[in-house]
């Protein structure tokens, strides 16, 4: 399975990553090798094989839906960590043109 | 013997009988992290201040004549555990300066049980990685042997233990992360049954293999800590409500009649002759000690690894998708940039080239056109692997496998070819595809040095049991470490020299 530069470009948009020429480079060529060794599980047969997407067994674990107070010790904490703040809310960059 | 050196149980029974405090025991930690973190780097933050005020509350309590077991007992974090108030990097750029406004679960229980948390231990970059090279704050080095990895990416943790720098420390496994650097650096790891201990606050990388757990010097250590830390909790729905079993009990009991399967895929021409040799004393001392050996196969075991690099960077992709300069960590926001350049510049330059290849291909293998191919087939792949593991487990009580084909191998050996570096997890991905609890602990020493230079490289012997069945693989570890001494050796830290003066500080 080999990538092409436009691939790799469009992958890395989609991941929202914003990679180096070299990197475009270096991760076309690793990701390809990875890709052709994962190729192998295509001998297997899976016909009629669910997908396995978590172990444990477990359907619907319900609780009641209860607000919880937060100290406000705690939410200060977690306001501090965000990088641009105003009136004391998460500040976000203008997503309409 | 150094209080730095002793095991939970041992200091248990001191600080209960009151021979010494729980500040004595954290000032000797404390001492020897002082002395030997600079050279192997296994702890990112040490928080030597709150970690005496928790060692006085903890006297206090037992001087009222409590006696929890883990009461004044001081240890270390994998670095990817938040800790609440104390820095959680994830040994990534991203998160270099972030401190978590809450503690995960196993962290709570932990300080509930009055357990003593001395600082965060180096990982690979977000637990992507078998060596602990991935970290952005350089790597961890192995103690047996300072060229060489301790394993990953709980190779800080495991590091830590081996060198005495606490008496146990928490790690977490996704596909072999607490039992890779045990077997590197020659101390006991348990990956637990994935829904046994809540997953709450640890920084999520594969959510449906992912599991915290204890690397310590002794099965009945590993056995204690992870009483303490499993159970259902409200904040994490995927762990189920089960009784928690009294492991450090169950341990006592001999092992005739028990039968331990062997199967033949891990027993294959690729392992290194000295591990094999390592493992088959083994085998022929659980024979000594009453275990029934038998063979068994696992034909789709080949498959694991080729699994777990499609269903872990694609989970990975998602999880790591919170990291968006926007709500915390690393953040390129100036200027007039708009929102999606600030997505691209602050991952681009915020994650390492690991966490960037996992990103990238999980992306991949869930992106329109290839999800069938890939993450669907993979999932399918995975139920085969599964099914095949439980179903050779209802025949024999556990199965018995090398931890990894050799011992720790060079800094940087590896660090070129990514693909080298994921069949690392050659033995121990199936285990976690599955679910299923499994340990490792110490089986011996690969290539001594005759001239007595070094110690050789400690080797680990896996033990995979049934769901929930930790019970039996921590009894059969428990009875092997009683008719053995592997897991007694230190290394003794050569390169360092001055060791002996050093401690006798502590």
């Amino acid at each position: 399975m080999k990538l092409s530069r436009e691939e790799i470009k469009h992958i890395a948009d989609l991941a929202r990553l914003e990679l180096t020429a070299e990197e475009l480079t270096k991760y076309g060529e690793q990701l390809s090798a990875i890709l052709s060794y994962i190729d192998q599980l295509q001998e297997v047969d899976v016909a009629g094989v669910e997908p396995t997407a978590q172990v444990t067994g477990l359907v619907n674990v319900w609780r009641e839906d209860e607000p919880r107070d937060c100290p406000e010790a705690e939410r200060e904490a977690a306001l501090k960590e965000a990088p641009e703040l105003e009136d004391r809310q998460v500040k976000v960059k203008r997503v309409l043109e | 013997m150094k209080l730095n050196q002793l095991t939970i149980k041992e200091a248990a029974e001191k600080l209960v009988n009151g021979e010494i405090t729980s500040v004595d025991l954290a000032k000797a930690c404390l001492a020897r992290i002082e002395e030997v973190n600079k050279e192997l780097n296994a702890c990112l933050t040490v928080c030597e201040e709150e970690a005496l005020v928790e060692a006085s509350r903890a006297d206090e309590r037992l001087a009222k004549g409590e006696t929890a077991v883990l009461l004044g007992i001081p240890y270390l974090a994998k670095d990817n555990i938040l800790t609440k108030g104390v820095r959680t990097t994830a040994s990534s750029k991203i998160l270099e300066n972030y401190i978590a406004p809450y503690d995960a679960t196993v962290i709570a229980k932990l300080r509930m049980a009055g357990a003593v948390l001395l600082g965060k231990t180096n990982l690979d970059e977000f637990a992507h990685g078998a060596s602990t090279e991935n970290s952005a704050f350089g790597p961890t080095k192995n103690p047996w042997d300072l060229s060489r990895v301790p394993g990953g990416s709980s190779g800080g943790s495991a590091a830590a233990v081996a060198a005495d720098m606490c008496l146990f420390a928490l790690g977490t496994d996704t596909g072999g992360s607490i039992r890779c650097p045990a077997s590197f650096c020659g101390v006991t790891g348990l990956k637990p049954t994935y829904g046994r201990a809540s997953r709450y606050g640890l920084v999520a990388m594969t959510s449906s293999t992912d599991v915290p757990g204890p690397l310590t010097k002794t099965v009945l250590d590993a056995a204690i800590v992870q009483a303490i830390i499993s159970g259902p909790d409200r904040f994490d729905s995927t762990v189920v409500n089960r009784e928690v079993d009294d492991y450090a009990g169950e341990l006592k009991e001999n092992l005739f009649g028990l039968k331990i399967g062997l199967p033949e895929e891990f027993f294959t021409a690729g392992t290194d002759q000295a591990v094999s040799e390592l493992i088959q004393a083994a085998i022929a001392k659980l024979k000594e000690l009453g275990a029934e050996f038998v063979k068994v196969s696992l034909p789709h075991t080949k498959y694991g690894v080729p699994v777990y690099y499609i269903v872990t960077p694609s989970e990975v992709s998602s999880n790591l998708a919170r990291h968006d300069g926007i709500h915390f960590g690393y953040s390129v926001n100036g200027g007039n940039h708009d929102i999606k350049s600030v997505y691209e510049k602050s991952r681009g330059q915020g994650f390492g080239p690991e966490a960037k290849r996992r990103i990238m291909l999980g992306t991949y293998a869930l992106s329109a056109g290839y999800f069938d191919a890939y993450y669907l087939r993979a999932q399918k792949v995975r139920t085969k692997i599964k099914n095949e593991l439980d179903e050779v487990l209802k025949k024999v009580d556990c199965l018995l496998t090398p931890t990894s084909p050799h011992p720790a191998f060079k800094i940087g050996e590896k660090m070129a070819d990514p693909l080298q570096m994921y069949l690392e997890d050659i033995f121990v991905t199936s285990p976690s595809l599955a679910g299923l609890p499994a340990i490792s602990l110490p089986a011996g020493f690969a290539y001594p040095d005759p001239s007595g230079g070094t110690e050789g490289l400690p080797v680990g012997l896996q033990l995979i049991g049934p769901r929930f069945g930790e019970s039996i693989i921590l009894r059969v570890g428990h009875q092997y470490q009683k008719a053995t001494d592997h897991h007694l050796s230190r290394p003794k830290l050569r390169a360092l020299n001055n060791y002996e003066t050093l401690s006798s500080r502590a």
